[in-house]
């Protein structure tokens, strides 16, 4: 086997600042989204998520121009997600340099968009993020949910169903986010990570929770996932890319 | 002044390749002039030619048609360097599977296959599809495309479909997914690429910097 797992640093990005949060609160600032996406490329990051979690849709202009001063100066994969609601907004996206755009809320809304969306730029560069948060209560059979709006709004939509129907409409990756794991530290979802995993057929990014090395290895090898995404354990230097990446190769995980 | 002309006929993003080229040649000190163009005047003066791609083979090949590329493709291959990069890989074949069956430019003999959805890994794992990721490609000959690049390293894949050349010795490099497919793929002035050189970091921009100086023989 020797297609390599990913390593994808994820930078939240806030009117043109790197920020993270524990579950969209106690934002602290992690610098220049520019310089920072440099330096993880160089570190050996296998690709760079960009979410814009800018508010106000007047600062769009800001994220346009972090993708295209990003994509100038950084030759690895680029996925730019956060308020794209339009194919005008996949398009500028694209021509600000991003190889992917994430597609999350939109696709609720309206589904249609990511079939539209899919067939005008192919599915290579339609990643949909699915916002999940468990509700099965203890002893029941596992059931995860789709959130919306950075998880306050519940849909009703099962998450492995959701995942199965946007491949079917031509996602070409699905980025999955625990909401009850994100920036808590304590590892993936690992259960809701296989069970996505494992009813498509596209590559599944594993995201929210990552605390240490040996989360990374559990969603690969535990979680099934083809991707590892996190972000604090990056920014504020608790670990390196070449420290993840040796961990992980020392543990058997094929990678670049 | 080496001009290098990115030949744009409306499918995709072809803003990475030509900032990945001025990076290298800026790097390399090669005094660059970038167009992104479907003008055939500027294809003609061009010293070497990057024929990209990405989307669907159907509509790629109509906007190659109506922007007579393929005529003129044919022309200048004999003329000068082309690298083409994976939808533009595809489109020289002769034929694709994708979308039903479309006919391609036809520079190379052989077809574009799709990559099957129940594929199998070594440990009997589901193979997904679209092959997306870094994956090693083997140097199936000696090139000097390949200067400077290790063999059995990295590069950047995002396809669902592959090529297959009918002459073997037109393989230049060898990945593999299942099962080995041509990663690149060569005849005289044309090296062509699968894998996203723009994207594969260290070793992409190795090849294109290899491209700016490849004088267009093996």
């Amino acid at each position: 086997m020797s297609l390599a797992k990913r390593i994808i640093p994820c930078l939240d990005c806030d009117n043109g600042r790197v920020v993270k949060g524990v579950k969209f609160l106690d934002i602290r600032d992690a610098g220049d989204p520019v310089e920072i996406a440099k330096r993880y490329c160089d570190q050996g990051a296998d690709e760079i998520t960009f979410l814009d979690i800018t508010a106000s849709s007047q600062e769009r202009s800001t994220t346009i121009h972090t993708v295209e001063a990003i994509a100038s100066q950084v030759f690895i994969p680029l996925t730019v997600g956060g308020g794209i609601r339009k194919l005008q907004d996949i398009r500028n996206m694209l021509n600000a340099g991003a190889d992917k755009v994430g597609i999350n809320t939109s696709a609720v809304l309206n589904p249609g968009f990511v079939r539209e969306a899919a067939d005008r730029f192919g599915s290579q560069c339609i990643v949909v993020a699915i916002d999940a948060k468990r509700v099965s209560k203890p002893g029941e059979p596992l059931r995860w949910e789709i959130f919306t709006h950075g998880g306050r709004n519940p849909t009703g939509l099962d998450a492995v169903a959701w995942a199965k129907k946007m491949v079917s409409y031509g996602a070409g990756e699905i980025l999955l986010t625990s909401m009850d794991r994100d920036g808590t530290k304590s590892g993936f979802d690992l259960e809701l990570n296989l069970a996505i995993s494992e009813a498509v057929s596209v590559p599944v990014i594993a995201s929210g929770g990552v605390g240490n090395l040996q989360d990374l290895v559990d969603g690969i090898v535990k979680g099934k996932a083809d991707a590892v995404l996190a972000a604090s354990i990056f920014h504020f230097g608790e670990y390196t890319i070449p420290q993840a990446k040796q961990f992980m190769r020392e543990r058997g995980v094929e990678m670049r | 002044m080496t001009h290098v002309a990115v030949i744009d006929y409306g499918m995709g993003n072809l803003h990475s390749v030509a900032k990945a080229l001025e990076h290298v040649g800026k790097r390399a000190g090669l005094p660059l002039e970038i167009s992104v163009t479907a003008d055939a005047a500027v294809l003609t003066a061009a010293d070497r030619l990057v024929f990209p791609g990405v989307g669907a083979m159907r509509d790629c090949m109509a906007e190659i048609r109506r922007l007579c590329i393929d005529e003129i493709l044919r022309e200048q291959v004999r003329k000068k360097p082309v690298l083409a990069i994976c939808v533009g890989m595809q489109a020289l074949m002769q034929h694709s599977e994708e979308n039903g069956g479309v006919d391609c430019i036809g520079l190379f003999a052989g077809r574009v296959r799709r990559f099957d959805d129940r594929m199998l890994d070594a440990s009997g794992a589901v193979l997904k599809v679209p092959h997306m990721g870094w994956n090693r490609v083997r140097q199936t000959q000696a090139h000097a495309m390949w200067k400077n690049i290790p063999d059995n390293d990295h590069f950047y894949f995002v396809h669902s479909y592959y090529v297959a050349p009918d002459a073997p010795a037109e393989i230049a490099g060898e990945a593999d997914y299942a099962r080995p497919f041509a990663a690149a793929i060569t005849h005289k002035n044309v090296f062509a690429v699968q894998f996203h050189p723009e994207k594969s970091q260290r070793n992409g921009l190795q090849l294109l910097e290899n491209f700016l100086t490849w004088n267009g023989s093996p």
